[in-house]
């Protein structure tokens, strides 16, 4: 009986270890282990053996179950793993095939850049304001010093709606100082950035609709100390720390002292190249203290309050940051621009 | 403004060997002179030298070309090969040698004509960047054969006044006392803290006489010219001008003519003050009236152009004609000609702004006309014209006529203003005291009694304190101005909640992927006809710009759809294969007043294999609950021209319209060249703002399961889906929560004119878990009332 069931050890282990598949696996499980299998087989004759041989051979047939089940289940784990792996690869994909498409939005290079000037702003408290463009003459020119017959109102110049010159296209964002003046407490911080518009024919730095931000500080005890200090931030904001600034006296109607902020030139450092155009620094930005006279226009005593206001570009400062070297590029919206930004 | 560095030297002891080029331009910048240029002359002609012809003989292999030996007053004799005629023995010529170089960059190099060798070449006044104004003397087609004070081995350069830097300013059009070399030398020397050396001309007048005797003057128009100033000068002799003032003619980038028009542009230049020279002989019964042109007179202009009038141009008239448009032109009539005799030199102030009217109008703005439009400083005209007659005597161009004629019919009203120099501190954040500031205006030339500061009659843009602050400030430095934040920040800065929702409205756009773009707020009326808006539609009132740029751009729109159907047609003129673009764009809506308003339109477009109108909707959507958080309804539109009639819906929200969407009419489409379906929305930015959502409010999760039940109804093909839906909700008792249409469905087994719709109904308890009995009565309660409602029948 024992060299039964060492025939049945060596026939079993060996069967087991050659099965090729799950299914098998348990077929030869119910043939060595089943109810009516190879080993129950064996046992029955268990009778036929004496009293002490008995609970030897029953000790050997449950080594021999357990010994076979063991082994059941390592060739199981065997084959299953191989089976994953062979699943697995079969459901490998090329990796270098094209994604699924999820297109994401892109925003105007334009506003990029408006939006990095108004956080910047933000920041050291300004609201941003936001004004009609078909404006009163009175609000684009008059109100800002302006006199009748600055060249700026000409026919060729501004568009206008009325014959009489009454209502215009806003050249400029300006009239957004006197609007704030006018209505908002004080003491004000603001900046407005809006489209703007001048008869000026398309060519590569020319559009008759383009954007500007204005900005404008009024408060006790404002000088030009202030305008600098902040502006000069702004401008590291902007074009990095350590930039180099020069403030330039300029002419604007409508502030006193004037200024034109020009910063050196990072492309050449100062030494002169194409981008300055040789000059070894870069206009920015017009600004200066808003004139006495706007302000006392404006329903704002001169005498106790002062403020510093400026204007900027913001075509330009986007063609800069990007590298776009033509105006109309800003204006066409070819998608294929759009989508670089 | 140009200015030559070498002539500025005369007012201020500054030459270029102390202050290079750089440092001048950066100085001057700072002050407020912005230089745009600076150009040193000497490096545009190098090596060409005076030389003497010594011998000529024929080219032995040509029958045209010479060969000559130059004497270039150093060395051997140069040899040079030449093809021009006109060299004869012992002509001085200008002589590019090899290496040299000449204006426009050309360089000459040693090499050989026809087998004999050529050390340079012999030099034209063209070829030196001269005009036969500069050398009267020489033929165009020849060699210049230079007369006068020349000898070989002198550098042309030189004798050109080519060792000079020219200094180009940009000068603001409040400063026009600075468009002149007076004016820039006092800039300089404040600037540099040098003296400012003026000279005062002096004029003999030797001629017989009186100017009284010969000629009358009258102003008519007072308003238009407030002051006008004449002198006369006879027995005139027209010459080419002495080199030196040529010189510095053409170094200030204008050219050399003759003797008495150098001379007015020469005063110009030095003192900013346009002068013009008439042959007196040619002004009738020897009047000069001022007066505004009268209806239908016309002037041949010194250009040769025939001029039409009007009747608010000045004019400097004779008793009959006019004879000049006064700061503008002068005409053919009194033009200074070869045998001009008697000059009358007009130094006359004019109203600015007429004259750059006039001279726009008349399409000719010359250096006379942009100086006036800016205003003149009247106190100059004496000085300018007595400057012109010193020259006239220092050249022998003619005998100065005693007496001077000055009409000053409106006298001139001298500034005077307050020293305040705790205001001017207050305004700059500066610490300067007051002699400081009095240095510096005094250096500039205001005077001073106490406090009282009295403006220079050139300095008509100073008038108020504020300006003697800029004053200050330019020469204190800008720069040196401390940089410090005047007190703390006493306001909050942010986004409004309108702000933030139209932040909102972009990133939601760009996330389903759309692109932005900026468009022309201006439109031409044409485009609604191609987007087909009827022709009675009250959108069709626009803004019109009446001096419009184009046709195209001569509108304010009232619909951005045009806009964006144009960068759409781009991109597929531009064969992209597909576009999704955004704007938040304004329309502008006339209103009483004049103005506009202005609400911003969300206005979407989209074209490509991918996209079509639930496309679109599901981005509408997307936008519409983002922003809003509330449910909306769509409704199907077919009157708005402009889409597909089938194609085309509303969607709503709160029973306010947000705006509508769809395919874009095939026509329009077909009107834009485009052979390929357009999705567009345009959506009121204003409407989503009054809906956003408000600060939401937690709903706790569900506890309990929820149930869902199918169900396809049969119901006729018309009724919109949308309907059954609401009918679902609104009928389905408190456990039904949602509501999705998963099939819709015709054809077999599907009456004509019927669609089987199928539903997925989705319930849920809030205290319990639902038993089957609650989710059938309420599929009971959904289906009796789309019975009862539309006529669908459980299919």
């Amino acid at each position: 009986m024992k060299e039964m069931m060492e025939k049945l050890r060596e026939a079993s282990i060996k069967a087991i270890l050659e099965s090729e598949d799950v299914d098998s696996l348990e077929a030869l499980r119910v043939k060595y282990l089943g109810k009516k299998g190879e080993l129950t087989g064996i046992l029955r004759q268990m009778g036929r053996l004496s009293a002490e041989e008995r609970p030897l051979m029953g000790q050997l047939a449950n080594r021999l179950r357990a010994d076979i089940e063991a082994t059941i289940d390592a060739r199981k784990q065997v084959l299953s793993t191989a089976l994953m792996e062979k699943k697995l690869e079969a459901e490998a994909v090329d990796v270098t095939l094209p994604a699924a498409e999820t297109h994401l939005g892109h925003k105007h290079p334009m506003y990029n850049v408006l939006d990095q000037i108004k956080d910047i702003f933000i920041g050291m408290g300004f609201e941003i304001l936001d004004g009609s463009e078909v404006e009163l003459s009175d609000y684009n020119f008059t109100k800002l010093n302006i006199e009748d017959s600055h060249p700026s109102r000409e026919w060729t110049d501004t568009f206008y709606f009325t014959e009489d010159s009454r209502v215009c296209l806003r050249t400029q964002t300006s009239p957004m100082q006197v609007h704030a003046m006018e209505t908002k407490p004080l003491p004000i911080r603001m900046i407005a950035p809006g489209r703007v518009y001048r008869k000026d024919e398309v060519d590569a730095t020319h559009s008759p609709m383009f954007h500007q931000i204005e900005g404008m500080v009024i408060d006790k005890g404002v000088t030009m100390s202030d305008l600098k200090a902040t502006l000069n931030l702004v401008v590291e904001k902007i074009y990095g720390e350590g930039t180099v600034t020069r403030f330039r006296p300029h002419h604007f109607p409508f502030t006193e002292p004037s200024a034109e902020l020009d910063i050196r030139c990072h492309k050449c450092g100062g030494k002169g190249c194409p981008t300055c155009k040789g000059e070894g620094w870069i206009e920015v930005l017009g600004c200066g203290m808003i004139h006495p006279k706007v302000l006392a226009g404006c329903g704002i005593d001169p005498d106790v309050y002062s403020g510093w206001a400026f204007g900027m570009g913001l075509e330009r400062l986007a063609m800069g940051e990007y590298k776009i070297s033509d105006l109309r590029l800003i204006f066409e919206n070819d998608e294929r621009f759009l989508e670089q930004f | 403004m140009k200015c030559s560095r070498k002539w500025l030297t005369e007012f201020v002891d500054l030459p270029v060997s102390e202050v290079g080029d750089r440092a001048f331009a950066e100085a001057m910048s700072v002050s407020g002179s912005k230089v745009e240029s600076t150009e040193d002359l000497s490096l545009t002609m190098k090596n060409v030298k005076v030389g003497k012809v010594l011998s000529i003989e024929r080219h032995p292999d040509s029958d045209h070309m010479w060969v000559c030996q130059i004497d270039i007053g150093e060395g051997n004799p140069v040899q040079i090969c030449t093809g021009a005629q006109n060299v004869r023995e012992g002509d001085l010529v200008p002589t590019a040698l090899d290496g040299s170089l000449l204006p426009g960059g050309i360089e000459i190099k040693a090499k050989p004509l026809r087998g004999i060798p050529s050390d340079g070449m012999l030099c034209s006044f063209k070829e030196l960047g001269m005009t036969q104004h500069d050398f009267p003397y020489a033929i165009e087609d020849g060699i210049l054969i230079l007369q006068g004070d020349y000898a070989p081995g002198d550098d042309m350069a030189v004798k050109l006044g080519l060792d000079d830097h020219v200094v180009d300013f940009e000068i603001t059009p409040n400063r026009p006392d600075c468009l002149c070399m007076i004016g820039l030398a006092r800039e300089t020397a404040v600037t540099f803290g040098k003296k400012l050396e003026l000279h005062e001309p002096v004029v003999a007048a030797k001629a017989g006489g009186s100017i009284a005797d010969v000629a009358k003057i009258v102003i008519e128009d007072a308003d238009l010219c407030p002051r006008y100033t004449a002198r006369m000068v006879k027995n005139v002799k027209i010459a080419p001008s002495p080199e030196w003032m040529k010189e510095r003619i053409r170094n200030a980038g204008m050219r050399p003519i003759n003797n008495i028009v150098d001379i007015t542009n020469y005063v110009m230049m030095e003192y900013g003050q346009p002068m013009h020279a008439f042959d007196f002989s040619c002004v009738g019964d020897g009047e000069i009236h001022v007066r505004r042109a009268k209806a239908g007179e016309v002037i041949r202009t010194l250009d040769g152009t025939e001029r039409n009038l009007t009747t608010d141009m000045l004019c400097i008239c004779d008793t009959e004609k006019p004879v000049a448009v006064a700061g503008v032109m002068g005409g053919e009539n009194s033009e200074i000609v070869g045998d001009t005799a008697m000059v009358l030199f007009e130094s006359a102030c004019f109203n600015g702004p007429s004259i750059r009217r006039t001279a726009t109008a008349l399409g000719m703005r010359t250096d006379a006309s942009s100086r006036f439009e800016k205003g003149l400083d009247m106190q100059n005209t004496l000085k300018a014209v007595e400057r012109a007659c010193e020259l006239i005597e220092l050249l022998g161009a003619g005998e100065v006529v005693p007496g001077v004629i000055d009409v000053v019919p409106e006298p001139f009203e001298e500034t005077t203003l307050k020293l305040e120099p705790e205001k001017i501190n207050e305004l700059l954040g500066t610490e300067i005291d007051a002699d400081a500031m009095k240095k510096i205006l005094g250096d500039l030339g205001f005077t001073f009694e106490g406090d009282v500061v009295h403006v220079p009659s050139w300095r008509a843009d100073v008038v108020h304190y504020s300006d003697l602050a800029e004053e200050v400030a330019r020469f204190y430095g800008y720069n040196e101005i401390p940089t410090r934040f005047t007190g703390a920040i006493s306001t909050c800065g942010g986004y409004t909640p309108l702000q933030q929702c139209e932040r909102q409205v972009g990133e939601i756009l760009r996330s389903v992927g759309l692109d932005e773009i900026i468009t022309y707020s201006f439109i031409s009326p044409s485009y609604y006809d191609k987007i087909r808006m009827p022709s009675d539609s009250p959108l069709r009132d626009s803004l019109k710009i009446l001096n419009p740029l184009g046709e195209d751009t001569s509108i304010m729109r009232t619909t951005v759809l045009p806009s964006m159907l144009e960068i759409l047609t781009r991109n597929y003129n531009f064969r992209n294969k597909a576009a999704a673009l955004y704007e938040i764009g304004r329309i502008y809506l006339k209103r009483e007043d004049g103005l506009s308003d202005e609400p911003k339109i969300v206005s979407i477009g989209m074209y490509g294999s991918d996209v079509d109108f639930f496309r679109l909707k599901g981005i509408v959507e997307t936008l519409v609950s983002g922003i809003t958080g509330k449910q909306m309804r769509f409704e199907a539109e077919k009157k708005n021209a402009s889409y597909h009639p089938g194609r085309c819906a509303r969607v709503y929200v709160q029973g306010k319209v947000v705006g509508v969407f769809g395919q874009i009419h095939p026509e329009v489409a077909s009107e834009y060249g485009v052979d390929t379906e357009l999705y567009c929305a345009e959506l009121s930015f204003d409407t989503l703002f009054a809906l956003h959502r408000e600060l939401p409010v937690y709903t706790p999760l569900p506890k309990f399961p929820s149930v869902s039940r199918d169900i396809a109804v049969v119901c006729a093909s018309d009724i919109p889906v949308g309907d059954l839906s609401a009918c679902i909700m609104e009928n389905g008792g408190p456990f039904l929560r949602e509501c999705t249409v998963f099939d819709v469905y015709t054809g077999h087994h599907i009456a004509e004119g019927l669609k089987s719709v199928a539903f997925s109904l989705s319930m849920r308890a809030d205290d319990r878990t639902m038993t089957d009995d609650d989710a059938e009565s309420t599929v009971k309660s959904v289906l009796f009332a789309l019975k009862e409602r539309y006529n669908a029948v459980i299919r």
